[in-house]
């Protein structure tokens, strides 16, 4: 008997959603009816969402991938010699030599799809904790020194440089300090902080290990949002196995530094995504924004300095301190240094994670790797950023991926989200969307998110009904600015941004339209 | 299977959490996990227990969408109404949902079989239009393969 074949096929929320649970109990159990010995391992997901379910077999040391595979296809593949690496319609050849894997700049995401997630074996057989050994080494003052040279900016969308964040956090006085990470993805068209913690956890654990032993922090948060059950489940696990190998808790590898990390969840609320909000709801309390100065670096969690970074940037770190903050800092454009794991979603053709180095345009990202539309129908807008990132239309698109670039369109990269619609998009409908999104999220302590949005939807209905058009259409050019200008944080401050955007590069669809469209408008409230 | 309010079991919950008021977010999420819902008896007894004001845990219970007041149906349907979807046609999936099973959104069936929300990302935005049935989320779902998954939650034990 010859030993098992090993077989992957990803434990992932997008390869789960369409079927990846199914393709691995068929191929399960039609190998054992053929007599064939498997050994099946769920590792996370390769980012190429398009071609999931992905099944990789390992032939001669090399992974061959497969995909998309449905439980119909799995009897054809063992017809075809699958467990050889055999010819099939489906055969995509060695994964890592499918270009829109070959041609990323992997850092970050360097582990996820290659490992089982929960193997602190295979983490540490491939880089994982050098970066938290060269910080042990180095001592807290040079990690954050590090840190700054390698021009990492938060990724949660913000993109406040980290290394100066976490010296405030450092310098700061008094001997209680927190990480607080934030999981909190509730933009649409993003799930890199999913995608990590689902398919590379530890690297998480240990970018949050590194903050700590930098800012001296022995405790650290990770707040996450509960629509992600599958990274709550795979997470949770991560940091039993960690504690259990000695990753968390007292003294850790004989360091002499402490450090361990509670998971918290959301409850559904997009503004605790906004960190001071996030803060509150870590306190056990509603997610109402604070105001700030202070900042949370200084008076943050229960009032003590606190590092607040997103999951990709926390789990960048690593792998920034194990090949030095230089060689990440040579990478990118202008002031944004390194790489970013962009999301391709919405109406695209390739959907999924590509990660690159700062600079490259939108449309190639959108072309080259996205293939266009879903639909193949023409573009006609793209979101970057969120719920409250700017529409770019077809012109846009060249603009380079870089966050200058973006702010100096009134756009924002945001968390790397990019959202391709079609031409059937009715862009007056979704700046409506941008208002009712802010007054059904806004956390209701300032005037111009809880109120500006409410009277923002209404004023966009006027507009679309032909109803005093032009003194409506200024009206809400004003109330765009009241918002940007008086609100307390992004989430009133930002939602003009697709909205403007909107009206701007898309003025056509805000005319007089049919009656039967504005009810369809009109049945949405 | 989630349990009728008991306030036994009630205590038990707000004990494991220590009764530490930081940890309010988290004791009511265990409250949704065992009782499906969070009733004026719970409120009452995490405050008192909390040292906190009925009030304090109104607020907090309140605020946030997953913390419900009321029973749910068996089985919980979300569709995702957030951009990447409505760019796959999430719009015109709501629609059909809501005519299949005869109710708006945030309204359960007469029959008590399905709650059919909103929700506004699962992060499943490379496979839109998504859904999550109970604790599950589903890619790429059309009218029909809606229609799929509906039946075949029903067949799930609960």
């Amino acid at each position: 008997m010859s030993a098992p074949v090993r077989i992957f096929v990803p434990r992932e929320t997008a390869a789960v959603s369409v079927g990846a649970d199914d393709v691995a109990a068929q191929l399960a159990s039609r190998a054992a009816a053929r007599g064939r010995a498997i050994e099946l391992v769920r590792n996370g997901s390769w980012g190429m969402s398009w071609l999931e379910p992905l099944v990789e077999v390992v032939v001669a040391g090399e992974r061959i991938a497969y995909g998309p595979v449905t439980v119909a296809d799995v009897d054809s593949l063992l017809d075809a010699d699958l467990l050889a690496g055999g010819a099939h319609p489906l055969r995509l050849g060695p994964t890592t030599e499918i270009p829109y894997l070959e041609t990323q700049d992997r850092w970050t995401f360097r582990r996820c799809g290659l490992i089982e997630p929960l193997s602190l074996e295979q983490y540490r057989a491939n880089g994982g904790f050098a970066g938290l050994g060269k910080a042990f080494a180095l001592g807290p003052a040079a990690v954050v020194k590090e840190l700054t040279a390698s021009g990492l900016r938060g990724r949660g969308g913000a993109g406040f440089p980290t290394g100066i964040k976490w010296k405030t956090v450092a310098d700061a006085p008094g001997p209680q300090k927190y990480i607080a990470c934030n999981a909190d993805e509730g933009d649409s068209g993003t799930f890199s902080d999913r995608m990590l913690m689902e398919g590379d956890p530890f690297t998480l654990v240990e970018g949050l290990l590194i903050a700590g032993f930098a800012v001296g922090a022995n405790r650290g948060y990770v707040y996450l949002r509960s629509e992600y059950p599958l990274a709550r489940a795979i997470f949770t696990q991560a940091l039993v196995v960690a504690r259990n190998g000695g990753w968390l808790g007292r003294n850790i590898q004989g360091s002499g530094f402490d450090f361990d990390i509670d998971l918290h969840l959301g409850a559904g609320s997009y503004v605790c995504g906004e960190e001071t909000a996030m803060l509150e709801s870590l306190e056990g309390k509603a997610g109402v924004i604070r105001y700030k100065p202070p900042l949370p670096a200084l008076q943050g969690l229960f009032g003590k300095p606190t590092v607040v970074n997103n999951v990709i940037t926390l789990a960048s770190v690593p792998e920034i301190l194990a090949r030095g903050g230089a060689a990440y800092a040579a990478l990118g454009t202008g002031r944004s240094r390194g790489t970013l794991a962009f999301q391709l979603a919405g109406n695209i053709r390739r959907g999924g994670l590509v990660e690159k180095a700062f600079g490259l345009s939108l449309r190639e990202l959108i072309e080259q790797w996205g293939g266009g539309t879903h639909s193949g129908r023409p573009i006609r807008a793209v979101q970057i950023g969120g719920p409250l990132g700017a529409y770019f239309p077809d012109e846009l698109l060249d603009t380079p991926l870089d966050y200058e670039a973006f702010a100096a369109l009134s756009g924002l990269i945001g968390h790397g989200g990019i959202v391709v619609f079609d031409d059937s998009v009715d862009m007056a409908r979704q700046a409506r969307f941008a208002m009712e999104f802010c007054a059904l999220e806004s956390c209701g302590k300032c005037t111009p998110c809880r109120i500006g949005s409410v009277r923002g939807v209404e004023v966009i209905d006027r507009i679309v009904a032909d109803e005093n058009r032009e003194a409506n259409l200024a009206l809400l050019q004003e109330l765009c600015d009241t918002m940007v200008n008086g609100s307390l944080c992004a989430m009133g401050g930002m939602t003009p941004f697709p909205v403007r955007s909107a009206l701007k590069y898309f003025p056509s669809d805000f005319l007089r339209r049919s009656a039967a469209v504005r009810k369809v408008a009109g049945a949405k409230r | 299977m989630s349990r009728t309010y008991d306030a036994a079991g009630a205590a038990q919950i707000i004990d494991a959490f220590g009764a530490r008021p930081e940890l309010l977010v988290q004791i009511l999420h265990a409250f949704v996990e065992r009782y499906s819902y969070i009733n004026e008896e719970a409120v009452r007894q995490i405050a008192a227990t909390l040292n906190l004001s009925r009030a304090d845990v109104h607020g907090v219970v309140s605020f946030y969408h997953d913390f419900r007041t009321a029973p749910p149906g068996k089985r919980i349907v979300k569709i995702c109404q957030a951009e990447a979807c409505q760019s796959m046609g999430c719009r015109e999936l709501t629609e059909h949902a809501q005519r299949k099973l005869g109710v708006p959104l945030n309204s359960t069936t007469a029959d008590g079989e399905v709650t059919l929300e909103p929700v506004y990302c699962l992060g499943n935005c490379a496979c839109s239009p998504a859904v999550m049935i109970d604790d599950r989320v589903y890619g790429r779902v059309d009218a029909a393969r809606f229609d799929e998954l509906l039946r075949k939650s029903a067949e799930r034990p609960q």
